[in-house]
């Protein structure tokens, strides 16, 4: 049995993984761009957004970490176990998370669909009785709205603004897309959380959508044709580029087991 | 005698312009790439001044703002912001000191020191 990740778990336990995870893959990728901002200022913004998000992962971690313990009956589980000693086919975050951001385009389009995504999800979570989750939520909603103004503002500003700057932006969209869909595909576990909301995924999509098209429309950006949307992060199967992400992050707790400051 | 002039806090694509904010303003020079700069008042809680914390380079007042919010106050110091672009800020003539503030150091009796201030009033 895969002590990691495991079907049988209680769906809300899952859930926080599922959360965690996004939030974890997405720090990690941002926070390469430390010290490579296309200026101080925004370094600066673009770090803190990257600690915003380890800190909603270290959170999720947490409370997934004590409920696993308490499940089984060990004391195995802690944020940085469930951080670092899983591999790949455990992580459950969305592909969107992990793409690679070799440009600003993609760093700001990414934090634009992630925390747009993110906080329809964590308002709704606001909205109905999920213990620590619904409070993790709330937490975690006040970064991922300025999160979502910061990114807005860049899509638009980007998008229309110079010949060349519509075009990476129009580059970074055509590439990042096909990733989007999967945040309202759901997983076992998502349906399963949600069951007393059965219309949930249809509104998050119509929702995100229709605000998405708004700010696209205003960034004089073109969506991609309607295609299949790019699958498989929510069940462990992700994309080339996880490999490299977990390598570099996992290295030192691969190395040097259990070290600690 | 010039009382007030205009100083450019590193804002050299004003300074070119020279003179009327309005111009600069209006036919921003293309030679240079770099964002204006812009200055950063921050309230740190009710009831007190906004207080000039620093500088920062922002395309407009917008994201002037939320570079403010992430450079400025990323450990709590403030819960208001003001920015307002360097061009715009006009200071006294550092040449002209003697004659603006040394008459005011031998007239002790414009301090309000003979005063007692009752302990309630702080930030005074």
């Amino acid at each position: 049995m895969n002590i990691y990740w495991n079907q049988q778990w209680p769906a809300h336990i899952q859930y926080a993984l599922f959360l965690a995870d996004n939030a974890l893959i997405l720090a990690q990728q941002h926070s390469k761009w430390c010290g490579k901002g296309p200026i101080l200022e925004q370094d600066i913004a673009l770090s803190n957004i990257a600690l915003d998000y380890l800190g909603q992962a270290r959170n999720f971690y947490q409370l997934a970490a004590e409920e696993l313990n308490q499940l089984e009956g060990v004391q195995f589980y802690t944020e940085d176990s469930l951080a670092y000693h899983r591999t790949d086919r455990n992580f459950v975050n969305l592909l969107l998370t992990e793409l690679e951001q070799p440009n600003w385009g993609h760093c700001v389009l990414k934090t634009f669909l992630y925390s747009s995504f993110a906080s329809l999800v964590f308002q709704k979570l606001m909205h109905i009785q999920a213990g620590e989750l619904t409070a993790i939520a709330e937490k975690s909603n006040k970064e991922l709205a300025y999160h979502k103004r910061w990114s807005q503002d860049w899509v638009i500003r980007l998008g229309d603004g110079t010949a060349e700057s519509n075009t990476i932006m129009q580059q970074a969209l055509n590439q990042i897309w096909p990733y989007a869909g999967e945040c309202f595909i759901p997983a076992n576990f998502e349906t399963v959380f949600w069951q007393n909301h059965p219309s949930f995924f249809h509104e998050l999509e119509k929702e995100w959508m229709d605000y998405l098209q708004t700010i696209f429309t205003e960034a004089t950006l073109q969506l991609p044709a309607k295609q299949a949307w790019q699958t498989g992060g929510k069940q462990g199967i992700h994309t080339e580029q996880m490999g490299y992400v977990l390598a570099e992050m996992q290295y030192l707790q691969r190395t040097y087991p259990n070290s600690v400051w | 005698m010039q009382l007030i002039k205009q100083f450019f806090y590193g804002d050299y694509d004003a300074m070119k312009v020279a003179g009327n904010p309005a111009d600069a303003a209006a036919t921003p020079s293309v030679a240079t790439q770099e964002w204006p700069i812009w200055e950063v008042f921050v309230r740190s809680k009710q009831g007190l001044d906004h207080k000039h914390v620093g500088s920062l380079h922002a395309a407009d007042a917008a994201m002037a703002i939320e570079n403010a919010r992430d450079v400025y106050t990323r450990r709590q110091e403030g819960i208001s912001i003001w920015v307002v672009e360097s061009k715009y800020i006009h200071a006294t003539n550092p040449d002209e000191a003697e004659s603006l503030y040394e008459p005011a150091a031998d007239k002790v009796y414009r301090h309000p020191t003979f005063y007692e201030l009752p302990i309630e009033l702080k930030h005074i």
